[in-house]
């Protein structure tokens, strides 16, 4: 039991199932059907059917994060054990802009007509509430090598070293949510307080 | 691998959080061990989040279980519900945020009896609000 406890953790633990979430720990086991030994193999092989605790917020939910960055397209939010959480820039309060020279994006909050308005920066490490509004998911699961890596052009004569060293699919990120903070309520803790 | 179910129940984050900390504290199975590294980060690292963030930290099991019953009668959805356990909203506009279309559901009254019932089974502790955690069921072999 506790085998098959461990070798179920160490299989999905911290990891994303395509289509079904952040996959964070076992919660029960329900069945295990009958071990099989194959030959010309030492494991022996089982059915478990079982229970695990995924992060899946549904689209819709209100989550909190902190902000790790913000960039002209938009702000990256964290939750700690997840960090692929993007708030596009058209996402924002209404109206906001972005200081170029913080780098941060402020949101334009009009307080009255006399006083004008307030521009209420968006922190770095700040805690945001904010709503999912859309998730995605990406099969990493490798791909043939031509897809993976398209040849180069034969003609090395120009002389313009232009080959990318860099993996392009490591960069992808397999599940990515999108999130709003243009209502009531949403954004910075620190602005509804 | 099969998954059986995508989403077989919905847990709140206080189901989590105890599932994790007894995974931690080694209680009814072993700790997680030197090769179980995945384990151990998304377990700190999750704990980390939910005891800073949200106001779970503070609940207890019979709090959430008779705040679900107080719930009943306000006619709200299960994601509904579970987001207002999550978040315990201390304030009418978080309400407006988690209850669709809230002011043609709820009269004002009842906003301010939600936000009493949340007062008194969930002791407050941070004043945030929040969610996570979707339980379900797969099916695999090769175990």
């Amino acid at each position: 039991m506790d085998a098959i406890r461990e070798s179920l953790n160490k299989k999905f633990a911290n990891k994303v199932v395509y289509k079904v979430g952040l996959c964070i720990a076992l919660w029960d086991v329900e069945k295990i059907e009958e071990s099989f030994i194959f030959p010309g193999d030492g494991a022996t092989h089982t059915i478990v059917h079982f229970r695990y605790v995924v992060f899946r917020p549904f689209v819709d939910e209100i989550l909190i994060g902190r902000i790790k960055s913000c960039s002209k397209d938009g702000v990256h939010v964290t939750m700690g054990f997840f960090d692929d959480i993007i708030i596009p820039s058209d996402s924002l309060q209404h109206p906001s802009k972005f200081n170029e020279q913080e780098q941060l994006w402020e949101w334009e909050y009009e307080v009255s007509e006399e006083e004008g308005v307030h521009d209420l920066p968006m922190e770095i490490n700040g805690d945001i509430r904010f709503r999912v509004v859309d998730e995605m998911f990406v099969d990493t699961t490798p791909s043939s090598p031509e897809e993976a890596n398209p040849m180069p052009p034969p003609s090395s004569s120009s002389g313009v070293p232009a080959v990318h060293i860099t993996d392009q699919g490591a960069k992808k990120s397999p599940y990515t949510l999108t999130g709003s903070i243009s209502e009531m309520g949403l954004g910075m803790l620190a602005w509804w307080n | 691998m099969e998954v059986c179910s995508e989403n077989h129940a919905m847990l709140c984050n206080f189901d989590v959080l105890s599932l994790l900390r007894d995974i931690q504290a080694g209680r009814g199975q072993k700790k997680p061990n030197k090769h179980q590294t995945n384990l151990a980060t998304i377990t700190y690292e999750t704990i980390q989040c939910l005891e800073k963030s949200w106001p779970c930290a503070g609940h207890t099991a019979e709090g959430v279980a008779a705040a679900m019953e107080a719930l009943a009668p306000f006619g709200l959805t299960p994601a509904e519900k579970l987001q207002l356990i999550n978040h315990r909203p201390s304030t009418a506009v978080e309400i407006q945020l988690m209850v669709e279309e809230s002011e043609e559901r709820l009269t004002e009254e009842q906003v301010e009896e939600l936000l009493e019932v949340l007062a008194t089974h969930l002791p407050q502790e941070i004043d945030d609000q929040g969610q996570e955690g979707e339980d379900m069921e797969i099916k695999e072999g090769d175990s």
